[in-house]
């Protein structure tokens, strides 16, 4: 009994969790608003407040959100034209440039694809099974989001570092690790490891098992059961991770600082660019790299709508 | 999705991979150098490319001097180092990477350029700074960064305490006169360059403490017309040394042409670029040359003032040290 009300309050708190991860976007409507909208008797309708009220609420809102979204992302753009599209392209065509977006790419390939895989485990694992030590396992899962990026790097730092517990040994074998792609790699995916299996464990919770027994009584095997029936039904979960996974592992400023060594042109990732041009007075180069982050902010924000939409939509037959 | 992905990774690694020199060294250096070693590296190259024939490519690494030095430990391949001030590649020989001798394989400390710390003040200089004593005056905000972490900044510290014991007399009257100026610091910055940014950007403080090279630098580029720079009549001779780090030049093969890069400071051409870049040359043709380009100040060495930078860290700036004690306060 206790053990089941420990499961349902861990549940729901993964549920609440999984849209708060990204702050910077609204979480998505809730659906207490329909039952808000109908006329309750007695009581004014909440949504003919007096117009000026109205209005001074909207404008309120509308400030806040250009003040504090929309012009920051103006000066970027602005900034990074201020010399003109030439300069512009021109600052995107540097060598060093061109390496910091090919090795962010590489990052993103290389963490967003272990994620993906590590992730599903997870939340299968999590969502499927009885197991003990279950808890803390969902508690693990969380640890990256609650420690400081820096410290997700220096932990590398001590332990492949050439003073670290296995530096010594790498050295002896000349394998690189630390201040080279495996490193930037390590400490990505570990600050990026949550956003696949959070956003999975509350979706497949909440699909049980049944479908999963139905297929194996059929005669299904594991794998078939797995494409065929748990992956369509998780498809559009699954992408949302994804998505969130591939903008953090491209923005990813703290960890990667501290494993990378900061060697032009081999492993400075885009965000430690715009930093070093920005120390090096090159604004329009700075803001240039920086428009590009913004891009995929805007272009993450738009694909995220479009899912969380589709999950919607995928949620509603079940009776939500 | 990984169908997606995966040829993308393998035409990136590729691509990557497709450019290598014959040589290929790393040079793990301090903030303010960017520029200096941008031309170095380039014209480096070409003269051992014309002697020798083979192509050498220079990677740099910029950071605080500190920082780097400690990533260097840690195990960044650095094939030299060329750092802000001498402890901080001592720090890397007491691990045992660079050889205890290191200052005393190059002529001049290995220290093939030189700086000093000026003034850098708001045009018309607004609150009239002349001297280290304007800087402690009430209402004047200065500018340095954390000599916790930045090479420049322990140099900051050291020309004010050098001044003030030369001045006064005396340890506790300079301990006086370097707490009263940090009173009149309202930020510090991690490294020399972040310090710069918060002046000259931000517009915050009145005055900021400075590498020579590097209030020249933002003259050149934020335009003469914002700033002027004010040389104090007496400051420190600071001297940026540059090292082979043995363990990795030997590991990589490298050590014939990391010798030979550093060794190119001391030729002509190396001279000059420093000149260029601000940085006082050591040669003393090169010198006379560029004699206009800097002013006249009397410098004072570390060690005549302090005894040299193991003693001067120790006393100054480690835990619980003097910089503890005032800025505490």
């Amino acid at each position: 009994m206790s053990m089941q009300t420990g499961l349902a309050t861990s549940t729901t708190r993964l549920r609440s969790y999984a849209p708060a991860t990204d702050v910077s976007v609204a979480a998505p409507a809730p659906r207490l608003e329909i039952a808000r909208a109908t006329p309750v008797t007695a009581h004014r309708n909440p949504r003919t407040e007096p117009g000026p009220v109205r209005f001074i609420i909207i404008a309120l809102a509308i400030t806040f959100l250009s003040v504090f979204v929309v012009l920051p992302l103006v000066v970027v753009f602005a900034s990074a034209f201020s010399k003109g599209v030439v300069a512009y392209f021109a600052a995107l065509a540097e060598p060093e440039a061109l390496a910091a977006i090919k090795l962010t790419l590489l990052i993103a390939a290389i963490s967003v694809t272990l994620n993906l895989v590590f992730g599903v485990v997870a939340a299968w694992a999590i969502s499927k099974f009885e197991f003990a030590g279950k808890t803390f396992l969902i508690t693990l899962i969380d640890l990256p989001f609650s420690v400081s990026p820096v410290i997700s790097g220096l932990v590398y730092v001590l332990l492949f570092g050439a003073q670290g517990y296995f530096g010594p040994w790498l050295q002896a074998h000349d394998v690189h690790i630390l201040f080279a792609v495996p490193g930037i790699a390590l400490a990505t995916i570990f600050v990026t490891f949550p956003f696949v299996a959070r956003a999975l464990i509350p979706l497949m919770q909440e699909q049980g098992t049944q479908e999963e027994e139905a297929a194996i009584s059929l005669g299904a095997s594991g794998l078939q059961t797995f494409f065929r029936v748990t992956l369509p039904n998780i498809k559009w979960g699954l992408l949302y991770g994804v998505l969130l996974c591939n903008a953090r592992a491209m923005g990813e400023f703290g960890a990667v600082s501290v494993v990378s060594g900061h060697i032009r042109g081999e492993t400075n990732t885009m965000p430690l660019l715009v930093e070093i041009l920005y120390n090096e007075y090159q604004f329009v180069a700075s803001f240039a790299i920086a428009s590009l982050l913004a891009m995929l902010a805007l272009i993450t924000l738009v694909a995220k709508t479009i899912l969380e939409q589709r999950l919607d939509e995928a949620e509603v037959p079940d009776g939500d | 999705m990984i169908r997606r992905v995966l040829p993308l990774v393998a035409g990136l690694l590729w691509a990557s991979s497709a450019f290598a020199a014959d040589y290929s060294l790393l040079n793990v250096s301090y903030d303010p150098t960017r520029e200096l070693y941008v031309d170095f590296n380039k014209a480096f190259a070409a003269a051992y490319q014309k002697d020798t024939g083979k192509s050498v490519e220079i990677k740099q690494s910029h950071g605080g001097s500190g920082s780097q030095a400690r990533s260097v430990i840690d195990g960044l391949q650095a094939d030299v180092v060329t750092l802000a001030l001498a402890y901080d590649i001592d720090a890397i020989a007491g691990k045992g990477l660079i050889a205890a001798d290191w200052q005393k394989r190059l002529a001049l400390n290995a220290s093939p350029y030189t700086s000093t710390i000026v003034f850098l003040v708001r045009k018309g200089n607004p609150k009239g700074i002349k001297d280290w004593d304007d800087l402690i005056k009430p209402g004047v905000a200065v500018i340095t960064p954390n000599p916790k972490t930045s090479g420049g900044a322990r140099w900051n510290y050291l020309a004010a305490w050098g001044y003030a014991q030369k001045k006064f007399g005396s340890a506790d009257k300079a301990k006086k006169f370097v707490a009263d100026l940090y009173q009149n610091v309202p930020v510090l910055d991690t490294g020399a360059r972040g310090s710069t940014v918060t002046f000259v950007e931000r517009g915050v403080g009145d005055v900021l403490l400075a590498w020579e090279n590097e209030a020249f630098l933002a003259l050149r580029e934020f335009g003469a017309d914002k700033f002027e720079i004010v040389a104090p009549p007496q400051s420190i001779l600071a001297e940026p040394p540059v090292a082979v780090v043995d363990t990795v030049a030997d590991k990589k093969g490298t050590r014939a042409v990391a010798e030979a890069y550093l060794k190119y400071w001391y030729t002509r051409e190396g001279q000059e670029i420093a000149a260029r870049n601000s940085y006082r040359p050591r040669d003393p043709e090169i010198a006379k040359e560029y004699e206009k380009s800097f002013a006249k100040v009397e410098l004072f060495t570390i060690d005549d003032v302090f005894g040299g930078w193991t003693k001067a860290q120790k006393e100054h700036f480690a835990e619980g040290g003097i910089f503890d004690q005032i800025y505490k306060n």
